[in-house]
């Protein structure tokens, strides 16, 4: 099963390699990762995406919470959130092309954030699978680049991770 | 408030804090430390011979006593002479502050003179490290290394000190932070009421119950609460590798040590339980075997301060978070409380059938022959020291046949690297402990491969007088590994035998010890009381013993606890 962990951690150097050592040592897997400071400056915020069972999810959430840097974390999956992820596409666009890979950014909402008379680059924000879905819709095209930030994601209604 | 340097305040720190010794080896990046250890007293140095030395006797210490052990190291290959230390540390839950020397601050990254990424380095066997960015957070960050590294369930922490933060001419000021809290490590006070009151009522309902209890009943200092409990319930307790002394070996409810070189009786019992109480252990591979066949009609209760420790490896039924002495004083009031009594009738059978597992092995081994045992050089040893000495143990053979047959009667008292399995532990972590406890008799048994890996530190003895008794069982191979090499690799012994072993006896000559050689079975006893009353000196006993001897009991790879070999020639 696909988990989303978010992590509140002491944004302190050295902190992001505790984590992601962490997986390697123990043979965890990373999916996605992101992390940034928060609104208060001395904690960030990293979630990540990880495949594993409940028993895995279990221990890494675990594992996770025994580092020191560690505050607080939450199976955002356990319960209504909302995940985005943001990817930026360079694709090859010129003649026909142009209105087609336009218009297949209309359909999923997408913006042209920067052109070059045969290059459009595009900004997609949604859900992961979403993003999936876009690049299989521009899969007849010439796509000379692919950037996804990761998955973030927030819990629904009164939950919050905070101090 | 007085204004001290970096260097002066880590000397000074280290007094406000209670440490009596420190354990390590000076270099470039420490000299500012070195200097302010030389302008004071009150801490004292120990100059090892090898930086691993320093580690494995702060370690011995801890584990003696409880506290952490102090280990002071200049960078580069200073620091990285630890790892095994701190590993070794690291994976039996031993307090440890290890405070590295760094190049200056602004060399970081330039690959400079004696660089390296020590925090990278340790970070996968550190509890948690700190590298220090500004003089001024040497008392908090050496008070928050002390309070990491003994609270919750203990570990090594490491301190990297880059040498411009301690600058003799640059002074701070310096105030003892009494106490410290993380927002971010809260570690747990108390178990579940909820929990343990479910616990209560299984542990009275069972009908074939065992108590597991690991090295967390050490270090938790809980051996009296468990000691009670068992004994209030009646009930069979086994000891882990690193859980011995936790109860009483010499005590009729002990069934002896369980897992790869556990005891018949404790092995077959807990295959059979219906009910585990596990307290402070972790259900290691060495004690699971297959975690697929592992006590198939057992429930478990799991107690432990790690709540990454409970169901890992093995799925408990209870899992309760905390402290194991609170735990266990919670369950002990309960049971007072409770109207329900044990189920007296199956209590009755369940230790009649230990009983009769009991007759089956019983810790036999093969008593004819002129060689001397090195099962029966151990049970020397203990008549020898009563049962009562501090024993440090190297790994091998030798560490097995210690653990089976030295029955040990208290907690502390066994000093062994259960969890990294580190040869060359055991004469530093032996000195660690006699320093510390000069007046009682302190042993390290090991090999004659073991005792190689840090046998420099004989020097170190001499410098400072620590006269601790070596035993080394010398069956002239690296017995573990040949024993291996017996059943698994139909007797090949591929470069498990060591030839030109030193003229020991010239060795600590040397070194200006003592040496008594056992070569018989009638004079064993003698010579080891004749080793044993020079109290006052270094003796190393160097007993011939049995090569072709094999540890038994020993689990059958991948079968359930109950597979064994029993002997050469028996097997479950
Ligand atoms: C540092 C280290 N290297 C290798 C091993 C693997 N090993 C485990 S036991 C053993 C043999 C130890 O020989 P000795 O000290 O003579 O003890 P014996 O088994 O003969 O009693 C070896 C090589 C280890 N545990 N530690
Ligand atoms: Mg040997």
């Amino acid at each position: 099963m696909r988990h989303i962990i978010s992590v509140l951690m002491e944004n302190e150097p050295g902190a992001l390699s505790r984590v992601v050592g962490l997986f390697s040592q123990r043979n965890f897997n990373i999916e996605t990762l992101n992390v940034a400071p928060t609104d208060d400056p001395t904690l960030s915020r990293l979630t990540l995406t990880t495949f594993g069972s409940d028993q895995v999810v279990e221990q890494i959430t675990k594992q996770l919470n025994k580092l020191i840097d560690v505050v607080k974390l939450v199976d955002l999956t356990e319960g209504q959130h909302i995940e985005r992820e943001m990817m930026l596409v360079k694709v090859r666009a010129s003649g026909a092309q142009r209105a087609e890979v336009k218009r297949t950014v209309d359909i999923f909402r997408g913006n042209i954030v920067d052109m070059t008379p045969s290059i459009y680059t595009i900004q997609i924000v949604g859900e992961s699978d979403k993003l999936d879905g876009f690049l299989h819709a521009l899969s007849g095209m010439h796509i000379l680049e692919v950037v996804r930030t990761g998955v973030s994601g927030i819990a629904r209604g009164e939950k919050t991770l905070s101090l | 408030m007085e204004l001290l340097s970096g260097g002066e305040m880590i000397a000074r720190f280290l007094k406000d804090e209670g440490v009596e010794y420190i354990y390590g080896y000076p270099g470039g990046a420490a000299l500012h430390i070195y200097d302010a250890l030389h302008r004071q007293s009150d801490v004292k140095h120990v100059l090892v011979r090898h930086e691993q030395a320093a580690t494995h006797m702060a370690d011995g210490y801890a584990r003696a006593t409880g506290k952490p052990g102090v280990v002071l190291v200049t960078s580069g290959p200073g620091a990285t002479n630890t790892v095994t230390g701190i590993a070794t540390a690291f994976m039996d839950s031993i307090p440890m502050v290890v405070i590295c020397g760094q190049v200056m601050s602004y060399l970081i990254g330039e690959d400079a003179f004696q660089e390296t990424d020590m925090i990278g380095v340790s970070r996968p066997i550190v509890k948690h490290s700190f590298s220090v960015k500004h003089p001024s957070e040497i008392p908090l960050i050496l008070k928050k290394a002390f309070h990491i590294a003994s609270t919750g369930r203990p570990g090594p922490v490491v301190v990297d000190i880059p040498k411009d933060m301690t600058m003799p001419n640059e002074k701070f000021e310096y105030s003892f932070p009494e106490s410290v809290s993380l927002r971010s490590y809260t570690p747990p006070t108390k178990g579940h009421s909820g929990q343990i009151k479910k616990a209560v009522d299984l542990l009275l309902a069972a009908k074939r119950p065992m108590i597991y209890a690991g090295g967390g009943v050490i270090m938790g200092g809980a051996s009296e609460q468990l000691t009670k409990l068992a004994k209030e319930l009646g009930y069979p307790v086994t000891n882990t590798l690193m859980g011995l002394g936790g109860y009483s070996a010499t005590d009729d409810q002990s069934v002896g040590m369980l897992g790869m070189h556990g005891s018949y009786e404790a092995n077959q019992a807990m295959h059979h339980s219906d009910l585990i109480l596990a307290i402070g252990a972790r259900f290691d591979d060495r004690v699971t075997n297959d975690p697929d066949k592992f006590c198939p009609s057992a429930k478990i209760i799991h107690v432990d301060i790690d709540p990454a420790s409970i169901s890992k490896t093995i799925r408990a039924d209870v899992p309760i978070v905390g402290p194991v002495i609170q735990v266990l004083e919670e369950m002990m009031g309960l049971i007072d409380d409770a109207p329900a009594r044990t189920n007296q009738d199956a209590i009755a059978s369940w230790w009649k059938q230990i009983n009769e597992w009991r007759q089956v092995h019983g810790g036999r081994y093969d008593t004819a022959g002129d060689k001397i045992k090195p099962q029966a050089a151990v049970e020397a040893c203990w008549r020898a020291t009563n049962g009562d000495a501090y024993v440090a143990s190297d790994v091998g053979q030798h560490q097995m046949f210690t653990a089976q047959y030295y029955k040990f009667s208290k907690p502390y008292r066994w000093i062994n690297s259960g969890g990294l399995g580190t040869m060359g532990f055991g004469l530093p972590a032996a000195m660690g402990v006699k320093m510390n406890f000069p007046e009682e008799t302190v042993v390290c048994v090991t090999g004659e491969g073991s005792i190689q890996m840090n046998i420099q530190e004989l020097s170190t003895c001499l410098q400072y007088g620590i006269p601790v008794k070596i035993l080394c069982l010398n069956n002239g191979s690296l017995g573990m590994v040949r024993q291996w090499q017996d059943m698994n690799y139909e007797g090949r012994h591929s470069n498990s035998y060591m030839d030109s072993l030193p003229e020991f006896k010239t060795l600590m000559d040397a070194y200006r010890h003592k040496y008594v050689e056992i070569r018989t079975k009638d004079e064993l006893d003698a010579k080891m009381e004749e080793a044993f009353a020079m109290t006052d000196q270094l003796v190393f006993i160097n007993c011939y013993v049995d090569p072709e001897e094999h540890v038994y009991p020993m689990q059958v790879p991948r079968g359930s606890m109950r597979d064994m070999f029993l002997s050469k020639t028996e097997r479950t």
